[in-house]
């Protein structure tokens, strides 16, 4: 009961939190400067990114937790993984939405095939076949998930190693790490969203996680009251 | 160690013992992946000529369909009269009897390809035999990937209902990055200047996809098909 009630004020801190900095995000953004060539579009980056940073890290949750449920069975391991699997999709799309709106602008079109897409897509689609399997594999499917959510996660090294690999158009993964030297005025903004972001996955996966265990409990419940 | 291979060979000698009598996985796949190839022929030849770069597409398209046609009754025909729990029973390594299904899905799915890649090289013009231990060496790379993810996620999903939908749901997301590879590969040395530098880099990428792929196979299966 007190591990519920600590859950329930530090997602009630996090909601507050994230929600402040999300209200002053547009403020910052608006102030940084405009990249010289992209101009206006590029602000997109200040959400795409950071969404990217999010989904990403959330396939790695899922994978480790899935591991753990897999190899030690733990169900609490496996609960985060839920949780971390669909906000792995959620934000995802974020970036996959956000993506095209400043490829049209910078690129000219919607849509490149090139690694990089490619293979950020193929970890959405991934994402959402472990999704599918959990939703129609019938009992014992958290197991097969789980499976799934270690290949998916082994995929994250070649997703991002790819853009250094081959040549490609998309801005390299170099420009972010050298956005405190080469541009200050976009830094600040930039680490500020993805806090934000970070944040916002905080308390929803607490959100998240406390309702797989609520609804695991119920149905302990349940099964010991049909026991009677 | 030693015991581990004869395990792994025991099962695959009885899956090939099983295919030699009945010929029911070589036939189908055989006829599927053909039936692959003279489809894409419609959608990719203009004026009587094959669209430059297909080939290689073709290819790979028809090796990935036709292997997941395969895979599913690797693990299905061990439903019957309860085939797989006597398996799974046996006292021995879980990850032999994965490694033994795996070289079976290997070797059917190397006998589609040498057809196929024999009716692609003929119907599409291809010059698939001028650098041919390339391409046999890509296609086996690719093989290995596809088989050790296939064959682990068709074990998986045996005790599922809706295993014939979920299965290549699952497969293609994940074999994608090998597929991909090996269509890039093949297509550099098909071009009217082959480029052997661009095919020893995707097979090198293969090779490490193969690596990552076939470990994790080996380690998740027994976990995974623990009831």
């Amino acid at each position: 009961m007190i591990c519920m009630m600590q859950s329930q004020r530090m997602f009630a801190a996090l909601s507050v939190a994230g929600l402040v900095m999300f209200a002053a995000a547009p403020l910052l953004i608006a102030q940084a400067p405009y990249e010289s060539t992209m101009g206006l579009i590029q602000k997109i980056f200040y959400f795409h990114v950071p969404g990217w940073i999010v989904m990403f890290l959330a396939v790695f949750i899922a994978g480790i937790a899935s591991a753990i449920h897999l190899f030690r069975n733990r169900p609490a391991a496996d609960r985060l993984a839920l949780a971390a699997a669909e906000l792995a999709v959620v934000f995802g799309l974020i970036g996959l939405v956000t993506g095209p709106l400043w490829a049209i602008k910078a690129w000219g079109v919607w849509w490149q095939w090139e690694p990089r897409l490619t293979m950020s897509l193929i970890l959405e689609l991934t994402m959402c076949a472990y999704l599918l399997l959990r939703r129609y594999g019938g009992p014992g499917s958290d197991k097969l998930a789980a499976g799934v959510a270690i290949f998916a996660m082994a995929n994250v090294p070649f997703v991002y190693l790819s853009v250094n690999i081959w040549r490609t158009i998309h801005p390299a993964t170099s420009v972010v790490p050298q956005l405190a030297g080469s541009a200050p005025g976009m830094f600040g903004p930039f680490v500020w969203c993805a806090v934000a972001f970070l944040v916002l996955f905080t308390a929803m996966m607490a959100a998240r996680t406390r309702l797989e265990a609520q609804r695991a409990h119920v149905e302990r419940l349940h099964l010991a009251l049909e026991e009677r | 160690m030693p015991n581990f291979f004869r395990v792994a060979w025991l099962v695959m000698r009885k899956d090939l013992t099983i295919e030699a009598r009945s010929w029911e996985m070589v036939s189908t796949t055989l006829f599927f992946a053909v039936s692959c190839v003279l489809v894409f022929s419609f959608a990719f030849v203009r004026a009587g000529q094959p669209v430059e770069g297909a080939a290689a597409g073709i290819l790979w398209i028809a090796v990935a369909f036709s292997g997941t046609l395969a895979l599913g009754p690797t693990f299905d025909r061990e439903r019957h009269h309860d085939a797989l729990r006597g398996l799974l029973l046996a006292p021995v390594e879980r990850s032999a009897i994965f490694f033994g299904k795996f070289l079976g899905v290997v070797l059917l799915m190397t006998a589609v390809e040498v057809v196929v890649a024999v009716l692609v090289a003929l119907l599409f013009q291809a010059p698939l035999a001028a650098h041919a231990w390339w391409v046999a060496a890509l296609l086996m790379l690719g093989n290995v990937g596809f088989a050790a993810v296939g064959t682990l996620f068709a074990a998986m999903l045996v005790r599922t209902r809706s295993r014939s939908v979920l299965l290549p749901i699952l497969l293609y997301p994940i074999t994608l990055p090998a597929l991909i590879a090996g269509v890039m590969g093949t297509s550099a040395l098909l071009q009217a200047e082959p480029n052997l530098d661009l095919a020893r880099l995707w097979a090198a990428m293969l090779l490490c996809f193969d690596a990552v792929f076939t470990t994790l196979a080996l380690w998740t299966f027994e976990p995974v098909m623990t009831e």
